[in-house]
């Protein structure tokens, strides 16, 4: 019933009405408090106006209303504190199996990529129920991907990838600004989301035109940048076996163990020598400047394609056929 | 309180205004009064520059298109807007005019510990004023006052290495100016006035010291470094180049959000000066009051990253930020009930001052709840970066730190000047001030929950009405601020005489002549009594009401 109350954007997330609760209880909350001490300011004011024959009564103060009113203050405020990271907990960590969506900002615009190899500008369609996570770099300066519908905000950094994750709960248009400035047309940086219905979705998605999956771009691309010649299928390449390794511990020179997500996808395709896994030499070339975020994107999907079907060979060209990877929408 | 060596106000005894004249005796002074009437007059010239800049805006505002001005003149609008109005405005308002005034006089010194320094001080600040005014004239910054990175220093092409030096410059003007403070209220006290004897401004301004000292450095620092980056493309914060974007951000927070708390712990300050003379009362709570102001400095060093929170870093640290910023909420409670307990069982006169302390409690008090939302990590990433933002740190720094300032102005302009200002024309600004405020920044805390971001120079045309009532707000506050300006330049010839001690306050400085000779005081005070001492002072016969 509050969905189009003029005081808060559409609810079309799951997490919308969890932060509005919290903003509400808010809202009365410090509304009661102010109007307590507005209140108290007016009645002392009027009560205790100079007036002829009435002094002012000197008082020291009082070590118990001073910790009373530190004391309740902070409980209440370790409540909210609790509340507020609780929802931010659920914001933060995206659910497992989530639909992926690449996304590359720049100056002044946003280009999204889905796994299945759609490809987007300033537009996201996006289906109801699914949850979907977003992999977001910048391909210049600090933007920020915000959808008030969803109550997410992420700010997209260059040189590394952030995430943020929603499941659209209603069909819709709604707004996606860049919420960092960005210079000039920071404010022209702004597109929208298109919720759709699961089957408007899936006849959206049959009819845009692509060139292949996200993950079979990258595995193209691991053909021709040369990967395959050191990451190989068996144990007898130069480079690690990149099959299955994804979300995985990796043992390292240093002896220290990372997780392999993301970011050390990136860094080892960037930058190789940062992090050395043990056992092998550090040959790896690096392609900081050779390889676009576009093309960073389908390597790093592809990469993580290994895993869906660890079975199959790195650089074996029989691997995930393109259009073999979208899953079935889920429906709560 | 022995009031009798009080000298009654002679228009032709010499006091530090009409001890010297001609503009060698103003630009060589090292008395340290003069010198905040320096700062006044510097301070009020960008007070009116970053205003104009905020009316520009708003203008821009009116309409959901671009239309009044280019997308790179509105964004160098709010750059320069948010530049002068905080390191040239807020920052230096209370501590240098006010707080440079009242520190030896408060405490019954004859100067600062160093009144040359407190010179160079001033000069710094001029030299900043003038490579900033430079910077403006010569095309501006559109970097947001934020200087972010890697925007800041690889892609805007506007004078950003100019406006970072400004800066950096006017950052040793507050640093000098801590200094002096810290060392004169150590060292240079009256007989008798002991650390919990000296009035509360006394130790918000200690507070706000501590704050430059420790705080501005790390400014100049990151300022500098983003300078190098961008005059040498050395990879600090440049991830291309192998930097790393965030480190500014903790960086340059690490100093700003500190810097919050010296633009509020002054106003502070005033507010417990204010309250209990119109309430005729000693203030509730001294003590707790007093250690809220070192807690809310020293707690203020640990909260930066809440500005970070949707910025890429981990989500513990987060946690630890997110709650460490409602730690330092509390001492910001104890002080908003203590002036409430003031109240309580006074004898409560409407002059301005109390009139502008009123309107500070009301607005800080709606500033500090609204930074409760912020801090909730959740609520956070839906309001971050949005007009939500704006509206807070606004009724905080424009409706706290501002409101404070010209209350302090209404009450200490007896003293500074030897002239009463018209009482009626004062509360009347006063409630122009109240209203046009609020009418200018309440709506936009609905605009940023509904998801209008800030900095944007055009918007969805379903935001207009809301920004259409800030607009409108925004001219009457404009008439509220102009009209003090006005009325304080008026009295300095046409304002009735002050005696010494208007408003039967109590305190040090009232027990000088207005305006208080060179030395401030004929002899050493010799304090035997508790600060607010209102048990044992009179009210004046007739409270100065109309002129
Ligand atoms: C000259 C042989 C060589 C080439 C060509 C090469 N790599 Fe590597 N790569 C290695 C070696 C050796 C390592 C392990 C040492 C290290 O971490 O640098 C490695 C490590 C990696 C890792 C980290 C693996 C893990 O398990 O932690 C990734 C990911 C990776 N390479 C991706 C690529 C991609 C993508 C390309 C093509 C753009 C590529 N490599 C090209 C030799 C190579
Ligand atoms: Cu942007």
């Amino acid at each position: 019933m509050f969905d189009n109350f003029p005081l808060w954007p559409a609810r079309a997330s799951t997490t919308a009405g969890n932060v509005d609760a919290l903003y509400i209880f808010l809202v009365v909350l410090s509304t009661f408090m102010s109007v307590a001490i507005f209140v108290m300011i007016l009645a002392f004011a009027a009560k205790y106006r100079r007036r002829p024959g009435h002094a002012a009564e000197q008082i020291e103060g009082s070590t118990i209303l001073e910790i009373t009113w530190s004391v309740i203050p902070f409980g209440v405020f370790v409540v909210i504190f609790v509340w507020g990271a609780v929802i931010f907990f659920q914001e933060r960590t995206p659910p497992r199996g989530a639909t992926e969506i690449y996304v590359v900002a720049k100056q002044w615009m946003w280009k999204l990529e889905h796994e299945e190899g759609h490809r987007e500008i300033n537009e996201l369609h996006v289906p109801v129920g699914r949850d979907v996570k977003m992999i977001l770099t910048s391909q210049d300066v600090i933007h920020s991907f915000y959808v008030p519908a969803f109550r997410i905000k992420q700010d997209v950094v260059p040189g590394r990838y952030t995430t943020a994750w929603f499941r659209p709960t209603r069909p819709g248009t709604y707004h996606l600004f860049c919420a960092e400035y960005c210079g000039t047309q920071h404010s022209g940086m702004i597109g929208q989301v298109v919720v759709l219905e699961p089957s408007q979705y899936e006849a959206w998605l049959s009819g845009g035109g692509t060139t292949g999956s996200l993950a079979s771009t990258g595995q193209a691309l691991f053909q021709q940048l040369g990967c395959s010649t050191c990451h190989r299928s068996d144990t007898q390449g130069r480079g690690p076996n990149l099959a299955g390794t994804f979300g995985k511990p990796v043992l390292l020179d240093d002896g220290q163990t990372v997780i392999e997500d993301e970011n050390y996808i990136r860094e080892s395709i960037l930058n190789p020598s940062a992090k050395i896994v043990s056992g092998f030499k550090p040959i790896m070339p690096p392609f900081q400047g050779i390889v676009s975020e576009e093309q960073l994107n389908a390597l790093v999907a592809y990469i993580k394609s290994l895993n869906q079907n660890p079975s199959g060979a790195a650089g074996s060209p029989t691997l995930l056929p393109a259009g073999t990877q979208p899953q079935a929408p889920k429906v709560q | 309180m022995n009031m009798a060596t009080v000298v009654n106000p002679v228009t032709e005894r010499e006091n530090y205004l009409n001890q010297e004249y001609g503009v060698r005796s103003w630009l060589l002074t090292t008395d340290h009064k003069r010198i905040a009437l320096l700062y006044l007059a510097s301070i009020t010239f960008f007070f009116f520059v970053g205003g104009l800049f905020a009316l520009l805006i708003r203008l821009e505002l009116l309409t959901p298109a671009g239309d009044l001005v280019q997308a790179d003149t509105y964004n160098k609008l709010f750059t320069m807007h948010g530049q002068i109005m905080v390191f040239f405005f807020l920052v230096p308002s209370i501590p240098a005019v006010l707080g440079n005034f009242l520190v030896p006089l408060m405490i019954g010194a004859r100067d600062l510990a160093f009144p040359r320094i407190n010179l160079l001080s001033w000069y710094l600040y001029i030299i900043a004023g003038i490579l900033m005014m430079h910077a403006v004239l010569t095309g501006g910054v559109d970097t947001g006052w934020t200087f972010y990175t890697p925007f800041s220093t690889a892609f805007s092409n506007t004078k950003v290495i100019e406006a970072g030096l400004a800066i950096f410059v006017v950052g040793f003007s507050s640093i000098l100016t801590g200094l002096n403070f810290v060392v004169t209220i150590h060292r240079m006290r009256a007989p008798g006035m002991t650390w919990w004897r000296l009035p509360l401004f006394i130790w918000s301004m200690y507070a706000t010291s501590i704050i430059f000292l420790l705080g501005t450095p790390v400014l100049a620092i990151t300022l500098t470094l983003v300078i190098f980056e961008r005059a040498f493309h050395l990879g600090i914060f440049d991830p291309t180049r192998g930097g790393d974007p965030l480190l500014f951000q903790h960086l340059f927070w690490f100093y700003s959000h500190p810097a919050v708390y010296i633009m509020i712990l002054p106003s502070m300050g005033i507010i417990s000066e204010i309250v209990p003379c119109f309430s005729r009362k000693r203030i509730f709570g001294y003590s707790f009051v007093a250690m809220a102001s070192i807690g809310i400095a020293v707690l203020g060093f640990l909260v930066w990253a809440h500005h970070m929170f949707v910025a890429g870093m981990s989500i513990y640290a987060a946690l630890i930020f997110s709650f460490l910023s409602y730690l330092v909420a509390v001492p910001s409670a104890i002080k908003v009930f203590n002036w409430t307990a003031t109240l309580y069982k006074g004898s409560i006169t409407f002059s301005t001052p109390l009139l502008y302390a009123f309107g500070f409690i009301g607005l800080f008090t709606m500033g500090g709840l609204t930074g409760l939302f912020l801090a909730a990590l959740g609520v956070d990433v839906h309001v971050t970066d949005t007009y939500f933002v704006i509206a807070h740190f606004h009724y905080i720094m424009v409706g706290g730190a501002v409101m404070g300032y010209l209350g302090g102005m209404h009450f200490w302009w007896p003293k500074i000047s030897g002239r009463m200002y018209p009482e009626s024309l004062g509360r009347l600004a006063a409630l122009i001030v109240f209203i046009g405020f609020n009418l200018t920044f309440f709506p936009q805390f609905i605009l940023g929950y509904l998801g209008m971001p800030r900095r944007y120079w055009q918007y969805p045309p379903e935001f207009q009405v809301l920004n259409v009532l800030s607009t409108a707000g925004s001219t009457i506050l404009a008439v509220g601020y102009l009209l003090p300006m006005a009325y304080f330049l008026w009295s300095m010839r046409y304002g009735k005489h002050a005696e010494p001690n208007p408003w039967g306050a109590a305190g040090l400085e009232w027990m000088t002549p207005s305006p208080p000779p060179t030395f401030n005081f004929e002899e050493t005070p010799l304090v035997t009594w508790e600060a607010y001492d209102y048990g044992n002072i009179d009210l004046p016969k007739e409270v100065p009401v109309e002129r």
